[in-house]
């Protein structure tokens, strides 16, 4: 019994079902709560007034932007040494995922910039290299798409995936090295969060609720793309037919 | 055991290449990603000053002035150390308000005023209460006004 049983497909797609209910319904109670702390409890800030709401959104978003690239490009790497069928299959979970998160963190970014900064878009390092990310995203899952082998779509897509990692800590840094338009980070400061406890706590039940929300989306794409890679061997035909 | 070992050596080399690859890019091009240039930078020589560029800094306490409609404000913009006065026609947006980030961008004039085209509300991230905000406020004066 070692832990790389678990990286058997079979296993895998047992376990993973037993834990996406559970995993379902801590995303919702997570978001519940979360989202009715933020948008009804939370006090109203002293510059920005209640626009300020629209944070509880776009920050665990732009979080998860990240962590998902993160998570992307290591399983790639993993997938390319060790040659594991699952960390494939994670890594092309997670494209569509974290380009949805991107995509919604500078939506939600451009709406709330208009009426606080005055324009819904500017060109500065911060809006920018997020930009980017979303096109990192986007070729990802192009060039998966294009070869038609998921075994070598797997392994061309996750050099591209490694290639764009330089990004992330320009993301995240990009506030701290050059002037921008883009306020500092208020939460992971050296020293205490410049963000007042009332509103800490929602949006950190929002940034957990969207990790976990992201498990649960994965796992659930990942056990569709096992049926459909191994629709010909017999323990997937075993299971359709007992379904039906 | 050996190739698997070898290719992951690769990867890392390849990663670790890139990031340096690009952090000397980034800063060879970092004059070009500069969003904004401070009335500092401006009197270092360090703005261009024959074309337009973006001005920030924070608005100077009891220097906003607004003229007819309200649409013509000219206001001073500073860096505690050098400002720089700037004159605009047009709507400011929410967030702009005295002793707050600003960022305008048009053209500085000979006589070392800025003429803007476009002006844009710097948040900073502090994000807190009213309440809190005004018992911060009263906890800054007060010690200025023991010593007076």
């Amino acid at each position: 019994m070692k832990i790389t049983k678990y990286a058997s497909p079979v296993i895998f797609y047992g376990f993973s079902g037993k834990l996406i209910p559970w995993l379902g319904a801590l995303t919702a109670l997570l978001l519940g709560v979360g989202l009715y702390l933020g948008l009804f409890v939370a006090p109203a800030d002293y510059q920005q007034g209640e626009s300020y709401r629209i944070m509880f959104i776009h920050v665990p978003s732009a979080w998860m932007s990240m962590f998902i690239y993160v998570v992307m490009a290591v399983a790639g790497a993993i997938g390319l040494v060790w040659k594991t069928k699952l960390s494939e299959i994670l890594a092309s979970a997670c494209a569509p995922v974290g380009a949805s998160f991107t995509l919604i963190a500078l939506v939600t970014g451009a709406l709330w910039g208009k009426p606080m900064w005055g324009a819904y878009w500017v060109w500065d390092a911060r809006l920018t290299s997020e930009l980017i990310l979303l096109f990192l995203y986007i070729g990802f899952m192009a060039l998966e798409a294009s070869i038609d082998d998921p075994r070598r779509a797997a392994r061309a897509a996750a050099v591209l995936a490694l290639v764009g990692v330089v990004n992330i800590p320009i993301i995240h840094f990009s506030v701290e090295w050059w002037n921008t338009l883009h306020q500092p980070a208020s939460v992971t400061k050296v020293g205490a969060p410049s963000i007042h406890p009332s509103m800490l706590a929602p949006l950190l039940l929002m940034a957990i609720g969207f990790k976990v929300y992201f498990v649960t989306i994965v796992l659930m794409r990942m056990r569709s793309t096992i049926l459909l890679r191994e629709k010909h061997t017999r323990w997937v035909n075993e299971l359709l037919e007992t379904k039906s | 055991m050996k190739p698997r070992r070898k290719k992951f050596a690769i990867i890392i080399a390849g990663v670790i290449g890139l990031s340096v690859a690009s952090l000397f890019t980034l800063n060879a091009f970092r004059s070009n990603l500069v969003f904004f240039y401070s009335p500092s930078d401006v009197f270092a020589g360090e703005a261009p000053l024959d074309r337009t560029f973006r001005l920030g800094g924070v608005v100077e306490k009891g220097s906003v002035k607004k003229y007819g409609d309200g649409l013509k404000v000219d206001f001073i913009v500073t860096d505690f150390k050098q400002s720089i006065p700037v004159y605009y026609e047009g709507i400011l947006p929410d967030l702009f308000r005295e002793e707050q980030g600003v960022i305008a961008q048009g053209k500085i004039q000979a006589d070392k005023t800025f003429i803007a085209a476009e002006v844009l509300a710097k948040h900073d991230e502090n994000y807190m209460p009213p309440e809190v905000a005004d018992a911060l406020e009263r906890a800054q004066d007060s010690p200025a006004t023991a010593n007076n």
